[in-house]
């Protein structure tokens, strides 16, 4: 058993917009590329031009499709990763605590070194977030690119995680969820943002803000015929309505 | 427990090297990390104009493609028979005197039994000079069978087209309408555009039969029916002339609605302008009731004029317009249920674009001056922002839809406005100033003038005296007169069939000819192996040059291994397809961040080296010696004109370095890298809408070479070429067609959008729909092997309606027969609810044949994967008249794929998705077990 601290300084996180995801996976190959080269294990790939390729994704973008009563149906893009919980029982589980939060920005993190790989973490986990490397042997996460965020061999601008910096879309923010005036907690805040599976009881740091209402226009459809009030209904009729539309011009 | 120490400020890289990227159509700006001279990871360069700082997934995968086990490792002849894959490695030397052996004796005797077609290229202004230089009509990359309708629609009518060559205003836009598939070029910049519109409260409407990807996000959703847009926009066109929301002044001043036409039919020049002494188009000038040319300085063109001139009566396209389109036969009542909508759906749509348009314009407080000397306080915008591809374009009628798309979008005054769609220079540019096709071929001469262009009437086109096509396929014929892009995928087949004529060699680049790049894969990789009566092949000789162990490389004689996007030297030329931005012309290049690590060479540099080894005009020095080293060479030294070469950046002038105009630069590929890998040259704020008519483009486009004198014109809401094709369609004229296509000229060469039923099988046979598209994480992308794509997209079912799975009793994972007119396929399916009713659709091109990519022979790509192709064929069914009708729109001669009809059976499941090809034997062996790198610095 492995404690969760208290409290945490700050809460970094990322705010998901599933009203612009396009669903183009940038995020998760751009997440891919930065953590196989840096944090901890490699990201490994086994069968990687076989008949069941199966890689580490610290990231995944899932689909699904909605059917509203009167309207068509929707399709949904679910970008999904370490949501960085406030009482993450990924933590709580872990039998050597190597999988800990940490106290100055509540990101969760796996100890590479001491973790033995047992799985029970991934299990605990209602999110389905955290993957063990069949290489390593190691559970690897979503570290929200601890080592690009404060990193000082990169440019100020950069020092946010490969997923924000990558996202075409700019469907993905990243901040402090823990200061409601920051631009993430004021983003939430105006578009109505929610938690995962709050039932769950795991109090995540990182917030979806809802797609908004679709296909309302027959709602509209009284308030746009105006519109289209004719000015002429044959093509006699339509060029003198330009001749006398011109006049007065 | 004390919480771990953790490195944050780790080193990332040794040092950063900026060049393109080339994993799509797309050439972002990237950041490649380099550790210990190896590439590490590849970001978004921030500064760069495409992408400023994003990267899809592709771009972020590049370092897989770089490091691909299907990389080619040398140059290679063909030992096994065609299409076994069984080659031998052999020296450059000897892989460039056999094609020289080849090529030598054909361009001395008849150059144009070479056929010299190049598929993802993007190096077309290169590759088409050496095609003139050796002197064969048949050159072309694969804009025919991509999404030529577009371009040549776009062209024609405004001078510029979507593409890449045309963007939303994103930052003014308030309503978007995006028609079709078009999640291949500009796929960065509109989902940052997207984004941005989302961000500022802008509502998106998609119209499209399947909801994913952009259409996903939409706020409303139209699931039309496939090829019926055209009749959609029409319709719209008509609810919104009838409620007279249209700019008329927009219409009067910048189009030719004003402008006078021949009015009577038995007049020869009947739908011909009226025109001065001095050819040009005649308007009536509103106050003073006379008769002026269109650009005359303070006309103020009536769109409503007439006259009657020697007999004649003339009147203003306008009135042609107003004839054709208030008819009720383009009431939303009448065509709704062709386009599988409602007619409210219709009327609500069109509403809402007169609302925004009218009611929310905007204003930006910029003077202009326009090109008849008046002085504009400010820029109205109608904030309607539109953008289509190749959704709408793989249509038989997709010509003539994208004329109807545009011509909406003029109408509303939607075009170079704020708020609307914007140019990317080099456009905006008028058909006329394009060239005009070229295809008379002389042995041992250059070509007569550049291969494609824009037929302005039936003198342009290519024809012999016999008026038999010059060209193998059969572009700037009466088949297809305004084939601006060729016809890539009539190549093989009319080679095949020696229809026009017999070729001797094939030279391709970049092509998967016999695989995703054709119709009817299966008839074409026969066609590639068929032999004659002597068991000679049919088409004798094949070259191809590809840097991956492609299905196409099994099927060539002679391979000429490419290198990889990141060890080479490419322009993004602003004579071919820049990376411009609606504010700034740019241009941009790549270059060897590492060098290859196996014997092979950047194609440019190789067609170069054949070039001079072939005594190629421009290619050699007096003394026959080699002009260029190498492509890099070729880039800072080449100039099309003087001042002018590939690269428009730091050039030399009298004062030291300028861009633009200037003598060439040893040292800019340097300074082009030391920059960023690209070069901007930002258009003045005044400059930045109105393109056409604004004298402060003019006047900079002039500065910066993209034109030699100012080229004001007009938008073609009619378009004269069409009606003189038309006309001779009719039987009027000199050149007429033949008589088995004449019917067809007169019908679908109509010089104001039509719509019309694509011809593709009995409904009642065949009533269901089917498409493909690529996902984003591909799209264009060489070859989806990648392994980290290939972990998001390994499979491709057949996507099905809820009610086409309820009606054949089928669930996910279910196998069905899908039948067309030509053949079927027994292929998986998956259900989707958001699509519409009507159609099915898969994701192209994950299906790979066994051997090929350097996948195992159980990949699932290669076992359950599929093709579409092998049900859509390259010619219509035949009709009984001994003749070969192209399946291709009949103005541009565009690959109507998106016209396919089929009917669906559910069927026992086969061990693999039918039909089932050999395994290739390949030549570079299957990938690795296992991946787990970690670049060492």
């Amino acid at each position: 058993m492995t404690d969760l601290p208290a409290t945490t300084d700050r809460k970094l996180g990322l705010v998901i917009d599933l009203d612009t995801c396009v669903g183009c996976h940038a995020c998760v190959i751009s997440c891919k590329g930065w953590n196989t080269e840096n944090y901890g294990a490699p990201l490994s790939d086994q069968d990687p031009y076989g008949a069941d390729p199966s890689g580490t994704f610290l990231n995944r973008v899932h689909s699904y499709e909605v059917q509203p009563q009167d309207a068509p149906a929707q399709l949904i893009h679910f970008p999904k990763s370490c949501l960085h919980c406030e009482d993450a029982p990924c933590v709580t589980v872990c039998p050597t605590g190597a999988s800990y939060k940490r106290t100055e920005d509540g990101i969760v993190l796996v100890n590479e070194t001491d973790c033995i790989g047992c799985g029970l973490c991934a299990w605990a986990c209602p999110y389905g977030a955290r993957e063990l490397d069949a290489a390593e042997g190691v559970m690897k996460k979503c570290t929200l690119c601890v080592d690009r965020i404060y990193n000082e061999n990169l440019p100020e601008e950069d020092r946010t995680p490969a997923c924000v910096r990558t996202c075409p879309a700019g469907a993905r923010h990243f901040g402090d969820l823990g200061d409601p005036d920051s631009a993430v907690s004021q983003l939430v805040a105006d578009r109505g943002g929610i938690d995962l599976m709050p039932e769950q009881g795991t109090k995540p740091v990182n917030k979806y803000l809802p797609p908004r209402p679709k296909d309302t226009w027959q709602g509209e459809v009284d308030v746009l015929a105006p519109f289209l009030e004719p000015v002429a209904e044959e093509p006699k009729g339509f060029l003198a309505w330009i001749d006398k539309t011109l006049e007065k011009l | 427990m004390a919480q771990p120490q953790v490195d944050t400020s780790p080193k990332v890289s040794d040092e950063i090297r900026k060049t393109t990227c080339y994993m799509c159509a797309c050439r972002c700006g990237i950041n490649v990390h380099m550790k210990g001279g190896k590439v590490a990871y590849i970001e978004g360069n921030r500064d760069h104009p495409i992408n400023k700082g994003v990267l899809c997934a592709k771009g972020s995968a590049g370092i897989i493609q770089h490091n691909a086990p299907s990389r080619l490792r040398a140059p290679l002849r063909r030992v096994g028979p065609r299409g076994s894959g069984e080659f031998e490695e052999i020296s450059w030397d000897e892989a460039l005197e056999t094609a020289v052996g080849w090529l030598k004796p054909l361009r001395d005797t008849a150059p144009e039994k070479l056929a010299f077609f190049t598929g993802r290229d993007q190096s077309q202004s290169f590759t088409g000079w050496w095609a003139q230089a050796y002197g064969t009509p048949n050159f072309a990359a694969h804009g025919g069978f991509c999404s030529v309708n577009m371009a040549t629609a776009g062209i024609y009518t405004m001078g510029g087209a979507f593409w890449e060559f045309g963007s939303p205003d994103w930052e003014h836009a308030k309503l978007f309408l995006l028609f079709g598939v078009a999640e291949d070029h500009d796929s960065n910049p509109i989902k940052m555009g997207i984004g941005r519109l989302k961000e500022r409260g802008a509502k998106i409407v998609g119209v499209n039969p399947i909801r994913s990807g952009y259409n996903a996000v939409a706020d409303d959703w139209i699931g039309i029916t496939p090829g019926t847009d055209g009749l959609l926009i029409l319709s719209l066109i008509h609810c919104l002339l009838k409620a007279g929301k249209i700019d008329l002044d927009y219409l009067a001043r910048f189009t030719n609605a004003p402008v006078l036409l021949n009015g009577d039919p038995k007049s020869p020049d009947f739908g011909l302008f009226l025109r001065d002494e001095d050819g040009k188009p005649q308007v009536i000038d509103r106050p003073s009731g006379k008769l002026m040319a269109w650009d005359t300085p303070g006309v103020r063109p009536d769109l409503t004029g007439h006259i009657r001139r020697a007999g004649v009566t003339h009147t203003s396209v306008m009135h042609l317009i107003a004839d054709r389109y208030l008819s009720d036969d383009h009431a939303p009542e009448a065509v709704a249920e062709r386009c599988g909508l409602t007619p409210d759906r219709i009327h609500a749509l069109a509403a809402e674009l007169a609302r925004v348009a009218f009611d929310e314009a905007i204003t930006l407080d910029r003077p202009w001056t326009d090109f008849r000397g008046e002085r504009h306080e400010k820029m109205i915008g109608r904030p309607v922002a539109i953008h289509a591809m190749r959704g709408i374009s793989a249509h038989a009628n997709g010509f003539q839809t994208a004329r109807a798309l545009h011509v909406l979008q003029i109408l509303l005054g939607a075009v170079e406005t704020p708020g609307g769609m914007r140019f990317k220079p080099p456009y905006p540019k008028p058909a006329e100033a394009h060239p005009r096709p070229h295809a008379k071929a002389t042995p041992g001469k250059p070509l007569n003038g550049p291969h494609l262009g824009y037929p302005q009437g039936p003198e342009d086109l290519a024809l012999d005296a016999d008026g038999k096509p010059l060209r193998i396929d059969k572009s700037f014929t009466w088949e297809n007169p305004m084939s601006a892009h060729g016809l890539m995928h009539m190549v093989i087949s009319n080679a095949h069939a020696g229809d026009p004529y017999k070729i001797d060699t094939l030279f391709l680049y970049m092509a998967n000819m016999a695989w995703n790049s054709s119709m009817n894969s299966s008839g074409v990789m026969e066609m590639l192996t068929d032999t004659d009566e002597n068991g000679d092949y049919v088409i004798p000789n094949i070259i191809y040059s590809d840097a991956y162990s492609s299905e196409m490389v099994a099927y060539a004689d002679l391979i000429l291994p490419d290198t990889t996007y990141l060890e080479r030297h490419d322009c993004i030329s602003l004579l071919d397809r820049p990376i411009s931005e609606p504010d700034a012309a740019a241009d941009a290049i790549r270059w060897p961040v590492v060098e290859p690590d196996r014997d092979v060479r950047g194609f440019q540099s190789v067609l170069l080296d054949l070039g001079a080894r072939l005594n190629l005009l421009g290619m050699v020095d007096d003394t026959g010696a080699p002009k260029y080293a190498d492509y890099a060479d070729y880039i800072m030294n080449h100039e099309r004109k003087p001042g002018i070469g590939p690269l428009a950046g730091w050039r030399m002038s009298d004062s030291g370095l300028t861009h633009g105009r200037g003598a060439p630069n040893a040292a800019q590929i340097d300074s082009y890298i030391a920059g960023g890998g690209f070069c901007t040259m930002h258009i003045p704020e005044e400059a930045q809408y109105y393109k056409p008519w604004n004298t402060a483009y003019q006047d900079w486009a002039v500065q910066t070479g993209l034109f030699d004198a100012a080229t004001p014109y007009i938008f073609q809401l009619y378009v004269e070429p069409l009606r003189r094709f038309q006309r001779a369609g009719e039987g009027k004229g000199d050149i007429l067609p033949p008589e088995h296509l004449r019917a067809q000229i007169a019908h679908k060469l109509d010089p104001l959008p039509i719509w019309y039923a694509p011809d593709a099988g009995n409904p009642d046979n065949y009533p269901i729909h089917a498409l493909t598209q690529r996902p984003m994480a591909m799209y264009h992308s060489w070859g989806s092997q990648n392994a980290w794509l290939r972990q998001l997209h390994g499979h491709n079912p057949m996507y099905l309606p809820s009610r086409l799975m309820r009606d054949h009793d089928l669930q996910d994972g279910d196998w069905a027969r899908i039948t067309s007119p030509h053949g079927d396929i027994t292929v998986p399916v998956a259900e989707m609810a958001a699509l519409n009713p009507d159609t099915i659709w898969t994701w192209n091109a994950i299906g790979k044949r066994k051997g090929a990519w350097a996948l195992k022979p159980d990949a699932p790509e290669a076992t359950r994967g599929f093709l579409l192709n092998h049900i859509i064929h390259e010619l219509l069914p035949p009709k009984g008249d001994g003749l070969r009708w192209s399946n291709s729109d009949p103005v541009t001669g565009q690959a109507a794929w998106f016209d396919l009809r089929v009917r669906i059976e559910k069927t026992t499941a086969p061990a693999e998705a039918q039909p089932t090809f050999a395994k290739l034997i390949s030549p570079v062996g299957p990938g690795p077990d296992q991946l787990t790198w970690k670049t060492p610095s």
